[in-house]
């Protein structure tokens, strides 16, 4: 299971990408991806998914 | 107040009212990541025009910024201060932020460094930014007490999660107090800026002035809280109102006394640029600017020389205007309105004004107590009426209005508002001006000195 986030509502704050255990957000062009292949959804790190809980944006960045 | 301060407040615009006059800020949009979410912000709507604190056009890596400031720093003779302020929080996304001071710093060594973060990760920080040489810091502190803060902050991302309610509001208090406590520690200044929102925190800003003045501020800056639904804040959404200016004139009169007051703050956009009151920014976003600029400091050095001449004939020109008020000993006060470009001087044609500085002169002197914000009259030579009837209202309770130059027809709409205006003073200081205005308008002129 990954993340993943929804691109229309994202402010590019950009907060997910450097809270991310697992490197797996990145600016791609004019959006912010989710690595599905590195997204761990921080299991065994966090408790809370880091992304989705700085996330600003309610349900923006969201389980795929 | 001592040398040593003096030297540190007089060429950054905020945190000295004289300073604002001639010199000038610039922002950069570098930390746009937030780690709270306040009510009245929302990062995800901007508008050229809106003059809003947390909105941006562009958010600039650290090279592009340093691209920009040097571009400004060419062109804009009265830039001394870079701030990071926004549209995030300049302490949590840290690594923009020193990196940008870093590359700057190199590059132009005299800039001042300032910074503005809601504290929340600021104590991780302070040794760093002071060894950066970062010499002013805001930090927005609007509650001590946490019931209060949990109506203003939904919720606060620290230590890897996320915390809502009472408990966010009171982590987000123990970290502001210690970060303002760890910053006097080293002798950085401090300005707290405070977002007054009537029925929330309004009459616990005195409150929050008492605690922040026993542990050093250095100034506090009560605004207004600024809510449109238009914004889409959450306080816009819910109706949350700001207050007026009167209101915000009664609890700034109420907070005399406290932590020493910042009233010349215009609530300026996170990538705004040029002296207070006026933005330049629209002229350097990256498409204007040059791709590799060169830093070239003539234009700044030879700016700081004539300040640093005039500078004194001014400030001696001040106080003896002052004392002249002062010491006339008249208990009616005069509110009045100025439109000025910087300088210290009445310079601004009335149709032109983007805003008015007011000035109460009364028994205690001359004292700057704010600022009006207005649509301008003249659009592409001739007035308009409808923008009148605005700076009517804006000027709601000024006596007279002092500008460079007034046409007829405005002038007459004024006075059958109530509203004197001349441009007999046009181009003197301002002080000056309002105390032979003073004498005038009392009969104390040395003459016919009788009352």
């Amino acid at each position: 299971m990954a993340f993943k986030i929804i691109a229309s509502q994202c402010t590019q704050c950009g907060a997910c990408e450097f809270e991310c255990p697992s490197n797996a957000i990145e600016l791609k062009g004019e959006k912010y991806v989710i690595d599905p292949k590195k997204c761990t959804e921080c299991k065994g790190v966090f408790e809370i998914q880091q992304c989705a809980s700085v996330c600003p944006m309610p349900k923006t960045c969201v389980p795929a | 107040m001592d040398s040593a301060t003096w030297e540190k407040i007089k060429d950054h615009p905020c945190f000295s009212e004289e300073a604002h006059h001639y010199f000038a800020r610039m922002h950069v949009a570098v930390a746009p990541a937030c780690n709270i979410q306040c009510n009245y912000c929302n990062r995800k709507y901007d508008c050229a025009n809106e003059s809003r604190p947390g909105v941006v056009s562009e958010k600039l890596t650290p090279d592009q910024a340093l691209r920009k400031v040097v571009a400004v720093a060419n062109e804009v003779p009265q830039l001394s201060v870079l701030g990071i302020a926004g549209p995030g929080d300049a302490c949590y996304d840290w690594n923009k932020t020193r990196a940008t001071f870093e590359r700057v710093a190199s590059e132009i060594p005299d800039i001042k460094l300032c910074i503005s973060t809601n504290g929340l990760a600021l104590p991780e920080h302070v040794d760093k930014l002071a060894e950066m040489n970062v010499s002013h810091v805001t930090i927005t502190i609007n509650m001590v007490d946490p019931a209060v803060g949990e109506k203003i902050y939904p919720w606060i991302f620290y230590g890897h999660r996320r915390y809502t309610g009472v408990d966010a509001a009171k982590i987000l208090h123990e970290q502001q107090m210690l970060g303002l406590e760890m910053l006097t520690a080293r002798g950085i200044l401090t300005k707290i800026n405070s977002v007054m929102i009537p029925g929330v925190n309004d009459l616990h800003l005195i409150e929050v002035n008492k605690w922040v003045k026993e542990r050093g501020a250095f100034l506090h800056n009560v605004m207004p809280l600024i809510s449109d639904p238009a914004h889409g804040t959450s306080f816009g959404l819910t109706g949350q109102r700001g207050p007026n200016a009167l209101e915000l004139k009664a609890l700034h009169d109420r907070l005399e006394g406290g932590a020493k007051l910042m009233r010349h703050c215009r609530q300026c956009r996170a990538d705004a640029v040029g002296l207070l009151g006026t933005d330049r920014g629209q002229e350097f976003t990256l498409d204007h600017v040059p791709l590799e600029p060169h830093y070239d400091g003539a234009k700044r050095q030879a700016y700081r020389e004539v300040v640093a001449r005039i500078r004194d004939d001014h400030l001696e020109a001040k106080e003896k205007a002052i004392a002249t008020v002062a010491s006339a000993n008249i208990r009616g006060s005069l509110q009045v309105a100025v439109a000025t470009k910087g300088g210290g001087r009445i310079n601004e044609h009335f149709g032109h004004a983007k805003e008015f500085q007011v000035y109460e002169a009364s028994q205690t002197g001359i004292k700057f107590v704010g600022h009006r914000k207005v649509e301008p009259y003249c659009h592409g030579g001739w007035g308009e009426d409808a923008a009148l009837a605005g700076i009517i209202a804006a000027l709601d309770g000024i006596d007279i209005v002092l500008c460079a130059r007034i046409g007829d027809c405005p002038k007459e709409r004024l006075m059958e508002a109530g509203i004197r205006a001349t441009d007999t003073y046009g181009y003197d200081y301002i002080e000056a001006a309002i105390s032979a205005l003073h004498a005038t308008e009392f009969g104390t002129a040395p003459s016919q000195a009788t009352a």
